[in-house]
């Protein structure tokens, strides 16, 4: 535990925390009101997105490819919506209908352009790699006072922070018009909520977590992270305070202990390298769910 | 070149490919219909994430017992095998848990396709040159499609639609009834499973052809886009697996025209077409047809209201009211009726007042449920009713 594991894995377990805690919050509302699988339906729909940004502008800019996927999250919720009106189709199918048709729609445009020179590809966005998010100019702890290796570190730390504490602010602000909705969306109505532009307003700030961890982490951390820890929590407790701070406790738990597994357990039993961390903080929060 | 691909000119591989794909897209447009209609569609999605694990497990397998771990027929197997296991976590969680069904099926997709990626990334540190193969389950893979590869799923969409064949009668009862299922004897667990087996089966084959991600397009998009066109499950089932199959054939075709453009997407995309299509136009439940219907509607309420106005002796200036009076030459331009307008008032106010009297007596009351203020009478009672009603209105006053 010391210079190596600064420079190394301090980053990547940090970043994966403020992932795991920023979908688990707004993960526990649209668990209690049976819209866990939206996350699992922006994490597909965000790869179009992308692939637009990059040939609008052409270069694999952060900035571009957020608003990009973060329009196409906005833009499969409307469809969702209206497919499930116009149409009278059951949400799961009218969600099924929308991402699938996006995330092909997704891989063509990949497929077409010649993306073929820069690093993006569909491998990678599934993914994602959290242990190439190393922070180079630390060289031990100190380096956590230096300003200079400070200036080092990777962007997607700050960035994630930044979504984490978005969404928390978000979470805090309506927390009770939040519960009132998940749990009586009738009474919510009645004393003058508009659950419909709040209900949007959560997939939007869901959307905007999913679409900054995405970018670090790849969507199946972020996917697994929706769910599991607040279905593990809600095993726990019947009270939504309660079930909220256990679903913290296991997003961390989740990420710091799935990185130490990829990254260090197969070292322990023989390996000479190391497993995918996204995978691994996945599985791991299969277990804490099991 | 788009000609000679629908026509099997393009070769043989291309043939073949194109085949498969419709074959496919038939099977699971099949088994896919049985899904939606239970409202289960997205278990799909956790099935085909499910199979990755497998997938990979299968490799280590087979290079344990001396194979090259590219033996489709293992591969496919550890597929079956590890979606089965997600199947039942799926059903356990749903069942013995409080968890609702879609997030124990987010769960269990997460889970199965992040144990899949670690498994995957061992796989690929094992021996490089072997993980080509395994690229292809996430994406689809079809330009290196081997005769046998096309008889499995030849094989496979034979099996399924003749089990579909066999368990409509039990299938259907389940998704529209399950209690009356259960009382006639087919327990609808029983039935689930079989139909998740079903599903289990085209999943696993179709994993090769169009990859884990877009199988559940095909799974999900043609049931969606049959149910616009019928309302019987027989009817809808056909058409599902012939539009499943047309976006199979169409987009496989498609997609020889061009090296860039991969088959699995394009299916999908034509699939989506072939349903933005019937969202649109679909009579009865497509977006036109009910913007149609309604326009009739409120046509026939504005008449029926001007003519009552009319009746009465009121002006009216409701703009689309006098416009459609007017085209039907029921006023003049200056709102006075003319002599057709006249007699269609006093039969609208004759209707209305028979109504009055049929709505106040008990002994109509099974018509009198019928009144929605634009029904005529006649279309509700025998001309000897009408006869008894109209002996009971007031008879017609002198004018002093």
């Amino acid at each position: 535990m010391g210079a190596e594991f600064v420079t190394l894995s301090l980053t990547p377990i940090l970043i994966g925390i403020c992932v795991a805690v920023a979908c688990a919050l707004p993960g526990n509302f649209l668990l209690l009101r049976g819209q866990a699988l939206i996350g699992d339906a922006i994490s597909h729909v965000v790869l179009p997105g992308i692939v637009v940004a990059f040939l609008l502008t052409g270069l694999v800019a952060t900035g571009p490819m957020l608003l990009g996927a973060a329009a196409a999250a906005i833009v499969a919720v409307i469809a969702i919506e209206a497919i499930r009106r116009l149409g009278r189709i059951e949400a799961g199918a009218a969600m099924g209908v929308v991402f699938t048709a996006m995330f092909a729609g997704g891989v063509l445009l990949l497929e077409q352009s010649d993306t073929s020179n820069v690093h993006l590809d569909v491998e990678h966005a599934l993914f994602g790699n959290l242990e190439s998010l190393i922070w180079l100019d630390a060289d031990g702890w100190a380096s956590l006072l230096d300003p200079v290796a400070l200036a080092g570190l990777p962007v997607e730390l700050p960035r994630m922070a930044l979504a984490l504490v978005g969404v928390g602010l978000f979470v805090w602000l309506f927390w009770r018009p939040l519960a009132l909705m998940s749990f009586d969306e009738g009474f919510a109505q009645g004393v003058g909520l508009h659950t419909g532009a709040l209900g949007l307003a959560l997939v939007i700030v869901s959307a905007v977590a999913a679409v900054a961890a995405f970018d670090a982490v790849g969507s199946i951390i972020v996917i697994a992270m929706f769910i599991c820890p607040p279905a593990a929590a809600r095993m726990m407790t019947n009270r939504l305070e309660h079930q909220v701070a256990w679903s913290i406790g296991f997003a961390v738990l989740a990420a710091v202990l799935g990185y130490v597994l990829a990254g260090y357990g197969p070292l322990w039993v023989g390996a000479t390298a190391s497993v995918s961390a996204a995978g691994m903080v996945a599985t791991v929060s299969g277990v804490i769910l099991g | 070149m788009l000609a000679d691909a629908l026509l099997f000119q393009l070769g043989y591989n291309a043939s073949l490919v194109t085949l498969g794909a419709l074959l496919r897209g038939i099977a699971a447009g099949v088994a896919g219909t049985f899904l939606f209609l239970r409202k289960r569609a997205l278990v799909s999605d956790a099935i085909s994430h499910a199979t990755l694990p497998g997938v990979g497990l299968a490799v280590f397998a087979l290079v344990a017992m001396g194979g090259d771990g590219r033996s489709l027929f293992g591969l496919l197997l550890g597929a079956g095998v590890s979606a089965g296991l997600g199947l039942l976590c799926v059903q356990w969680l749903t069942r013995r848990t409080r968890l609702g069904e879609d997030a124990a099926i987010g769960a269990v997709l997460s889970v199965f396709f992040g144990l899949g990626v670690v498994i995957l990334t061992i796989v690929q540190t094992m021996n490089a040159g072997r993980q080509a193969g395994l690229e292809g389950f996430l994406l689809g893979s079809t330009a290196g499609m081997l005769r046998s590869e096309a008889l499995l799923l030849a094989v496979s969409a034979g099996l399924v639609l003749l089990l579909v064949l066999v368990l409509r009668r039990p299938l259907t009862l389940a998704a529209f009834d399950p209690g009356f299922s259960e009382v006639t004897g087919w327990r609808p667990g029983r039935v689930d499973l079989a139909m998740m087996g079903i599903v289990l089966l085209v999943t696993v084959v179709g994993l090769k052809v169009v990859g884990l991600i877009l199988i559940v397009a095909l799974l999900i998009v043609p049931p969606v886009t049959a149910r616009f066109w019928s309302e019987r499950v027989d009817v809808v089932v056909i058409t599902s697996g012939v539009l499943g199959g047309l976006a199979g054939y169409l987009g496989a075709a498609i997609s020889a025209t061009a090296p860039a453009l991969p088959t699995g997407p394009i299916v999908v995309l034509v699939s989506f077409a072939l349903f933005a299509m019937s969202l649109l136009c679909a009579p009865g439940r497509g977006v036109l047809a009910s913007v149609l219907r309604h326009q009739r509607y409120q046509r026939r309420v504005h008449l029926r209201q001007g003519l009552l106005a009319l009746a009465s002796g009121q002006p009216i200036y409701e703009r689309l009211t006098h416009r459609l009076l007017r085209r039907a030459g029921l006023i003049r331009a200056d709102g006075v009726p003319t002599t057709q307008g006249q007699a269609a008032a006093a039969k609208a106010q004759l209707d209305e007042t028979r109504w009055a009297l049929v709505r106040g007596d008990q002994a109509f009351a099974s018509a009198a449920a019928r009144y929605d203020g634009l029904t005529a009478i006649e279309d509700v009672l025998t001309p000897d009713q009408i006869g008894d009603v109209d002996a009971r209105l007031a008879p017609p006053q002198a004018v002093t």
